[in-house]
């Protein structure tokens, strides 16, 4: 077997079966399970906690069927119920744990609702606001039929107004659409930016291992640096795969499974009922090129240092590149159409994420994408070429490195002159 | 399958680490390599081997150059040395063999092989990590000959080892020579090239300083060693004509001579002083030669 296949797969299979691999691998897919199935795991604990209940005192004997019927339409979790009693009854009851809350309704002199919430602790403000929206309501019908206003004035009165928007451009997305994009981009923009962080990181700690340890020079001396190099970077591209295989299968599979309510609640709003081909496809060609742009760069950096604990720090300025270039398409989500956006989309580290949030959200002319692809590649092989150049001499350097004046000494190395 | 080198220069910027070196070292031969800290010789290794480009000069091994498509007939041992600490022995040989190009089942048989003559069979599925630093030594020393190589550079084979290992490791080197390999090895242990080596080359800063068969290496150094023992006074002698160096010990005197003819005139000297216990010429060891060439800053 050719000499860089058989590195391929050392490396592939050697980091296949590292704990950390199986542990991250594993823990992942276990996050990823939990949330496509997280509306049954909310059932789960719904099941009989779910239900609060709240007892309702009642001094004007007209106010709580109402109350009842607007708080069943906010939120079919609370349970009120008529408490026969006094106050200190109440109270009691609820120290005892027999009800959640009281809430004390009474007629002000102008005949409107006036109401006390008492609880043990007043920290579940949702259920407040719930039983607050609900009270208002209910004094908002009787302020009206006081005034006399019939049902379809009052109607009017609360009817949404209408304010639709339209975007002019032909093909372009409609806010629904658009929403919809963000949800998917974002998922797979975080998805690049930490595998991207992830696998460079291995590839710069990987090369230094072999360095640190030595075996660098019986390696070099059997098979080309150059070849090394990318040989390693391919076995880790293909761990990267694996792993975003696995991911993405467990994903799928549990989502199609749990298809129906998830379709209901946010993953809907979010663009997965329906994944757009072209979307997965441009998620594909950025992941790998932006993997292979910041691969080439850690090999690199990584055959600069000679002791591990060096890495870090010499990858330091790449990883904060990665990070540019995810905070700006994070700000890109909501403003994708800014010519900040557009420019910073054409520089190279910062392509694989800008330009995959424009495409992803935006309907561009198919040659900025390409012109984008373009100027990737382009770079790609220049720093490729250039790197090979520096990891040939940086590999036999050893000793005090960690700045990146070695870049020079390491080039020296493998000149002629 | 002559290892030849022809006036090779190697510069790293303004510093020269090797300096027109021209050496040829015949086929299936032992050649050594000596000399101070610093003096160029993994330079010269790594020339040798193709990991470096000479700045000038040429490097043939058999006529040609030797790149990566020969890797499978060198074998090398760093000066540093280095495996995969968290990689099994065995794992860990069957891949360094199988890119010098070996099959995995020739890999094993050969690592089983080594083991058993190194006394190390248990360790084949240990950890480099759990080995100790000289059995490390061992390991490494099979990952450099497990594929048979026709040529193998060993660059200090024998530093950190205790003496048993040292023969053992030494005993291997032999009988690698004497199935046909060409051995270059490079030591700051002047007996172990003394005792191993035909051909020998002194570097210092970079060039050649001595070069050649130890043979006419002594020969030509021309001084000799004269070790007396006696029971009286022999510092008269430190200043006799033709004495080059002296140094006095507990028993007598050793001195270094210009010739043979010295060592004549001086017994003739001091026979009649009294009883001469000891009266020994000697040829002159390699250290001596290294010390007068490259100088006494070298310990």
């Amino acid at each position: 077997m050719n000499s860089f296949w058989i590195i391929l797969f050392h490396t592939y299979i050697n980091k296949l079966k590292t704990k950390s691999f199986i542990i991250t691998t594993l823990l992942t897919v276990l996050i990823v399970l939990a949330l496509t199935n997280l509306n049954n795991i909310i059932d789960i604990f719904d099941k009989d906690g779910g239900k609060e209940n709240i007892a309702v005192l009642d001094e004007t004997g007209q106010l709580y069927e109402p109350f009842k019927k607007q708080v069943k339409l906010i939120n079919k979790d609370i349970k009120l119920s008529p408490f026969e009693g006094s106050v200190d009854n109440a109270e009691k009851a609820v120290e005892e744990g027999r009800y959640q809350g009281i809430v004390l309704l009474a007629m002000n002199e102008e005949n409107l609702p006036l109401a006390t919430y008492k609880a043990m602790s007043i920290a579940d403000s949702s259920m407040f606001t719930d039983l607050n929206t609900s009270l208002q309501q209910v004094k908002t019908m009787l302020a009206a039929s006081q005034i006399q206003l019939t049902a379809a004035q009052l109607e009017k009165l609360y009817e949404p107004v209408s304010f639709e928007k339209i975007a002019l451009e032909k093909n372009a997305k409609t806010e629904e659409e658009l929403n919809q994009a963000r949800g998917l981009v974002y998922v797979l923009l975080f998805i690049i930016y930490f595998s991207v962080i992830m696998y460079a990181n291995m590839i710069a700690m990987e090369v230094a291992t072999e360095k640190s340890s030595r075996v660098m020079e019986i390696l070099i001396s059997s098979v080309s640096p150059i070849k090394q190099m990318f040989a390693k970077i391919v076995g880790i591209g293909l761990l990267s795969l694996t792993q975003l295989a696995v991911f993405l299968s467990v994903g799928y599979f549990s989502f199609k499974q749990n298809m129906e309510s998830l379709k209901e609640g946010f993953m809907g709003v979010y663009g997965f009922g329906d994944i757009p081909f072209e979307t997965i496809l441009y998620a594909v060609i950025f992941f790998i090129l932006g993997y292979f742009l910041y691969a080439t760069l850690a090999a690199f950096l990584g055959s600069l240092v000679s002791r591990i604990e060096d890495v870090q720090q010499m990858i330091t300025p790449m990883t904060l590149l990665v990070v540019a270039g995810f905070m700006i398409a994070m700000f890109g989500l909501g403003k994708p159409d800014a010519s900040f956006i557009t420019v910073t989309s054409f520089i190279p580290f910062f392509t694989p994420m800008i330009m995959f949030l424009r495409v992803g959200m935006l309907t561009i002319p198919i040659w900025e994408a390409l012109i984008g692809i373009g100027i990737l590649v382009a770079t790609i092989t220049i720093l490729a070429i250039f790197g090979a150049r520096v990891y040939r001499g940086g590999v036999l350097m050893y000793g005090q490195s960690n700045s990146f004046k070695d870049i020079k000494k390491a080039l020296q190395l493998t000149k002629k002159e | 399958m002559v290892l030849k080198l022809e006036h090779v220069t190697k510069k790293f910027g303004d510093f020269t680490a090797v300096d027109d070196l021209s050496l040829e070292i015949p086929d299936k031969e032992m050649f050594g390599f000596l000399g101070a800290n610093g003096a160029g010789k993994t330079t010269t290794f790594r020339m040798i081997l193709g990991l470096l480009d000479a700045s000038g000069g040429k490097i043939t091994w058999d006529g040609k150059p030797i790149d990566y498509s020969t890797s499978h007939l060198v074998g090398y041992l760093p000066e540093e040395r280095g495996l995969y600490p968290k990689l099994k022995v065995r794992d860990q040989i069957v891949y360094l063999a199988r890119l010098r190009g070996m099959q995995k089942a020739k890999a094993l048989t050969e690592l089983k092989l080594w083991l058993d003559r190194f006394k190390i069979p248990e360790y084949e599925n240990k950890k480099v990590e759990e080995l100790s630093k000289g059995n490390q030594q061992k390991i490494q020393f099979i990952a450099a000959v497990v594929h048979k190589p026709k040529l193998l550079i060993l660059d200090e084979p024998f530093s950190g080892l205790d003496p048993v290992n040292v023969e053992m490791l030494k005993e291997a080197v032999l009988s690698l020579k004497e199935n046909g390999a060409t051995i270059v090895f490079s030591s700051h242990r002047m007996e172990h090239v003394e005792e191993m080596c035909e051909h020998l080359c002194i570097l210092q800063k970079g060039s050649p300083v001595v070069h050649g068969s130890l043979k006419e290496i002594k020969r030509s150094f021309g001084k000799k060693n004269l070790v007396i023992h006696a029971d009286f006074s022999l510092d008269s002698l430190k200043s006799y004509p033709g004495v080059v160096k002296s140094k006095t010990t507990m028993e007598g005197i050793h001195l270094q001579i210009e010739g043979e003819y010295i060592a004549e005139k001086i017994l003739k000297e001091i026979v009649n002083q009294g009883f001469i216990r000891k009266f020994s010429l000697e040829e002159p060891s390699l250290n001596d030669i290294f010390i007068e060439k490259v100088g006494d800053s070298y310990e």
